[in-house]
Formats: structure tokens, sequence, C-alpha cells
């Protein structure tokens, strides 16, 4: 091994990685100590002598009290998770078909329309969603989750069917012919013997599609109106924030409950996820 | 239990002719090994016959069957692949009852056949792993096992022993040959290994550029090339080949070059009357090749310089120079040379083999 000097470990080691752990965590810190800390200090002036941004002396939960009883909160948060769960579980369906299919059957245009596929997902929802606001209306859809729901694939399946496509790509298709040869039809060695070794790959898939349709801001606000149908994202923000008046306690509260459920879905799969998006599999 | 026939079997893909006319009768219990160069046509061959290349125009047969339109599950068939393509989420109990379980046979038959299949491959303890858990020789075991508790019609394997270490290799070369002399199945094994191709082999095919240039036995094969490239690629060190000329003197032909000058025997002379003036090409193989003796004939005598010494212990390789040829000459392990002497050498004229220069059939 390399005998390296000490400083320059902690200059280009140490002293980077503290910086962006703080970066990184600071938000969700503050974001915690807000939404704990009574009125009398949030809005305290920033000024004053007895100010402490950074800690509390007399946590409360009361935010959280108010956030739950006063407003429709656990409402956005059931709305959130179904049309989030719903829409994943539509997408992850046709991606896997379509990202084997592009990777696995030989037919005319097959590049071109994996590609095309792809194009797809990168023109922005904020130019899609004037387009996707006209079909939503002729079918009267307005204002109902699956207004969301059908709208969410039109950006998850390219994306499930690019990664997952790249997923099969890993597999060594020799696997499947060799359980071709042993009697499973093509249909039943994909279901048999590429699903299974792909789990990783789809479940890595399914985790981003979820917090991508549980983070989704622009589709959720111009198609939703009625407090009781949105989504928490737009939840907290429309409905906590009145005219200049932000109510900094329960929108950090809600905040912090939004983002819980995801937190526990990436850390639940974790191990997947990494081998998920480093993928390989031997023979 | 069953013969194949390939007939008139060509392969495109858009642009390459891969398969041509490929015309083979695989009898019944045969060990056939497909040989040749990579991109020579015979994986695709072989995947032809297991229904995973579809066919651009020919027949198969398996058995009785024509099988041009079958899905590979229903030729039964079973596949050795290169990578052995063990199912990794399986143990290997369950890779080699896959097949079985596909094939709705009852569970005490599927624990029957795959206790046999395991106990002749010496894989017993091994049926409660996971692949990623065995060595490179265990999977391939498992592979043929996998495989052999089919109790198919037609064993495929696609270059088998390329993954494994040059000991395990022949290791296991002897063991598949062994399995097939007790299971007596018939077989096509592709390689591009002749060492393999000739051990294993009860005929070899030999392929290239998508023709099949000769089929015969082994020996056949090393003894009576159809023409140069079998003549080449068949033998290890590979055959010399020296451009000459056929010329007449005293009635008799005679091969030479600057170098080299040789009478052709007695049994060719017809043969290659009709190319006296012009050029051919000699081959002899480097096991053919001697010092000469006191006694030996001059006319199958020439002088040669040594160039490199290769002691192998049980052989010596000479490579030499004669005039313009260079030669590899395989000598006994007592012949004393050093390199830059000079050494008289003799070839045995029954082992000549002459080609035509332009088509390169043998004359």
């Amino acid at each position: 091994m390399v005998i390296e000097r000490k400083w320059k470990k902690w200059v280009f080691f140490y002293i980077p990685l503290t910086v962006f752990v703080i970066g990184t965590l600071f938000p969700f810190y503050w974001m915690l100590i807000t939404s704990i800390r009574p009125d009398a200090e949030l809005y305290r002036s920033w000024r004053a002598a007895n100010n402490t941004p950074f800690w509390t002396l007399n946590p409360t939960l009361e935010h959280f009290r108010d956030l739950m009883a006063k407003t429709t909160f656990p409402i956005w948060l059931w709305n959130t998770f179904f049309i989030a769960v719903i829409s994943t579980g539509i997408s992850l369906f046709c991606g896997l078909l379509a990202g084997y299919a592009l990777a696995r059957l030989r037919f005319p245009m097959a590049g071109t329309l994996g590609t095309s596929i792809f194009v797809t997902y990168l023109v922005p929802p904020t130019l899609l969603f004037i387009p996707l606001a006209d079909i939503i209306r002729n079918f009267q859809l307005g204002n109902t989750p699956w207004a969301l729901i059908l709208t969410y694939p039109t950006f998850l399946i390219p994306f499930c069917t690019w990664l997952l496509m790249g997923y099969f790509k890993t597999i060594p298709k020799e696997l499947e012919e060799c359980a071709r040869i042993d009697g499973a039809t093509r249909f039943g060695a994909m279901v048999r013997i590429i699903f299974p070794i792909a789990v990783p790959g789809i479940l890595s898939a399914g985790i981003f599609a979820f917090t991508l349709s549980w983070n989704e801001f622009i589709y959720a606000l111009v198609f939703l109106f009625s407090p009781e149908r949105k989504t928490v994202p737009v939840g907290v923000v429309s409905e906590l924030i009145r005219g200049d008046i932000y109510f900094w306690g329960q929108l950090m509260a809600g905040a912090l409950l939004g983002s819980v459920p995801v937190a526990l879905v990436y850390s639940f799969f974790v191990e997947y996820y990494v081998t998920g998006l480093t993928g390989s599999i031997k023979g | 239990m069953a013969q194949v026939l390939l007939k008139d079997l060509n392969k495109k893909y858009d642009e390459v002719h891969a398969v041509k006319d490929v015309n083979l009768h695989i009898r019944d219990k045969e060990f056939v090994v497909l040989v040749g160069p990579s991109g020579c046509g015979k994986t695709t061959t072989l995947r032809m016959i297991a229904g995973l290349e579809e066919i651009t125009s020919g027949e198969i047969s398996i058995g009785e069957r024509i099988v041009n339109d079958l899905p590979p599950k229903d030729r039964d068939i079973a596949m050795v692949f290169q990578n052995y393509a063990l199912y990794p989420h399986m143990t290997v109990y369950d890779n080699m009852a896959f097949g079985l379980k596909m094939r709705k046979f009852p569970k005490p038959e599927i624990q029957k056949r795959v206790q046999d299949a395991a106990e002749i491959l010496g894989i017993h303890e091994l049926l409660k792993r996971k692949p990623r858990q065995l060595s490179g020789g265990q999977r391939q075991r498992v592979a043929v096992g996998r495989a052999i508790v089919r109790h198919p019609q037609v064993f495929l394997f696609d270059e088998p022993l390329s993954n494994l270490d040059a000991k395990l290799r022949v290791q296991m070369r002897v063991e598949l040959k062994r399995l097939h002399e007790r299971l007596a199945t018939t077989a096509v094994y592709v390689t591009h290994d002749q060492v393999e191709a000739m051990t294993l082999g009860d005929r070899v095919v030999v392929m290239k550029d998508g023709w099949i240039q000769q089929v015969g036995e082994p020996l056949e094969l090393y003894t009576k090339p159809a023409n140069r490239f079998v003549a080449g690629f068949i033998g290890s060190p590979a055959m010399n080949f020296a451009e000459v000329t056929i010329t007449e003197s005293n009635g008799a032909l005679w091969a030479e070059n600057p170098g080299l000058r040789v009478r052709v025997p007695g049994g060719r002379q017809e043969r290659l009357r009709p190319y006296r003036g012009q050029h051919v090409t000699l081959g002899v193989r480097p096991e053919d090749l001697h010092p000469a003796t006191t006694g030996a004939a001059p006319d199958y005598t020439f002088d040669s310089q040594v160039e490199v010494v290769e002691p192998l212990g049980s052989e010596i390789l000479l490579d030499v120079k004669a005039g313009t040829n260079a030669l590899v000459a395989r000598v006994d392990p007592t012949v004393r040379v050093k390199v830059h002497e000079k050494i008289r050498l003799a070839l045995d004229p029954e082992q000549l083999h002459f080609f035509d220069l332009k088509n390169e059939a043998a004359i």
C-alpha cells in the first residue's frame, strides 16, 4: 500500500466529505427543528437578544397536532400514496414487458423505438401538461385521482422501460435459451428465469417510479383543485401559505411527514437498490 | 436416440451468409464434432439444430421428424453452453430438475433422475448449493448434469470446455468421452480446438467461411486432408507448406524450389503429371521430418540450418530453414542439435501431400 501524507487525506477526503454531509443534511435538520419550535420562537425577530435559530429549548408537537386536526393532511397523504402506488404499478408492468421486448426480441426498428421512448422522457412536464390538460378535460377526469394516475405513466413508463431494458441486457441470453430448450416457452422463460434474476432492477425501477410520482408537483397542481383531492407536495404549499402568511411550523411538519415514507421505502430496499444500479449477473 | 439430418442448410443475416449449403448426416448415437476458426458458422449451425436461430433455407430433421418450425422445447434436445448458463437464483438441484418440472414429470421420478445424474458426475454433495458457490469445473458438471437428466434424443455442446483452465479441460474432455460411451446418445459438439475435436469425435466436420471443408473420422482427416485448409488446421504444430515447381527429369517427376528437391513418390506420379512445369503446394507434417541417417535415400533428404530449438521433453521442435523454406520438424528428444548448426533432414515419401495452388484441393 502507498503511504500518503496525512494532510493530503484531510484536504482531499475528510474536509470535502464533511462539507458535503453538512450541506446535504442541514435542510432536513432545519425542517425538523422548525416543525417542533413553538410559534413564539418562530416569529421572533432574527436580531432579538434571546434568538436561538439552531436549536430550541421548548420543543412542541403542536404543529403536528394542528396539521392532522385542522387541515386535510391525512387525506393528502392517502391521495399521494394511492396515486403513487397505482401509477407505479401500471408503469412497472408496461416497463417490464416493453423493456424485455426491446432488449431481447429482434424486430424491425427496435433500436429506433428504444431511443424514441427515451426521448419522450426528455420532454419537460412543464410543456407536456398543456396538451395533457386538454385531454384530461375532454375525458372529464379533472379533479379526480385518475387525472394523475393516467398522466404519471407518460414519464414513468419511458423511465422504467429504459432502466429495465439496460438491466435485461446484462443478463446473459443463454440463460433464457437454455430454459427454452429445457421446455419453457419464450414467455415462460421470461417469467421463470429472467424476472426472478432481474428483481434488483425491477425494485430499483419501482422505487424510482414511486418517488418520482410521490414528489410530482406540476401535474398535481394543474389537474387537482379541491383541497381534499390534493397530494402532499401541492397541498402543503397551497393550503399552508395563505396570501403572504406562512404557517412555517405546519409547513415543515407536513414536509417532514411527506418525506418519511419515501425515506422508509429507500432504506428498506437500499441493498437491492444499490445492486440494481450497479447490476451485474454472473452465469 | 435419433439421427440428425441437415439438408441444404443455409443461414443469411442481413449481409453475412453465415452457413452455406450444409449437408450432414449425423448417425444415431454418433459423436460429431464441428470444428473451425471463429466465424466459420459452426455455432450458427448448432443453434439452428437447437431451434435458437431461424433457418434461411434448407431442412433439419431429428429422428424421423422435420423440426424446421418446431420451437426448441419440442425438439427433445439438451444443450450445454460455453458460459454454463446455470440459473443463478436456483440451487443445483433445481437447476437440474427445471427441465423435468417443465415437462411435468412426477416428483419421485425427478428426484431419482437428478440423484442418478449427480452420482454419475460426482456432484452429489453440491445439490443444495447455488451456482455462484461453485468452481468453474463444478459449474461445468452441473451444466452437463442438467442436460443428461432429461434423457434427450440429442445432446448439443457449444464450446463447453473453453472457459476451463488447461488442466481441467483435459480432464473434462476424458469425462465427456466416457459419459458419451455410457449414455450412447447422439451428440453434436462445437469447438475451435482441433485437439478436442480429434479426441472426442467419432467423426469431425471441419468448417470454414460457412462451408463444410471435410467430414471424416479423426485419423482420416489427419492422413488424407481434402484440402490445404484442413491439412493446416488439423495437427499441432501445423503442417509445413512450401511452394514447389513440378519438373521432369529422366522420366520421373520432381518437386523443387530453392533449397528443396524431392522426387514425387511412385504412386503420385500419374496424378501430378498434368501439373508439369506448374507450381503446387507441397505439404509435410513436422512429425514426418527426421534427421537423415547415413543410408537414407538421397531423393528425400535435404540440408537445413537450425534457427530455433524448442525442447518439450517428450519431443523437440526444430525450426529450420532450407533455402527459402521455413519448416518445423518434430524430432526425438535424443537428437542433439544447437541453434545455427546444420542438419540434414529426411522426409517420409509416403506422407507427402500435394495441393493445387488455385483451388487448394488435395492432388
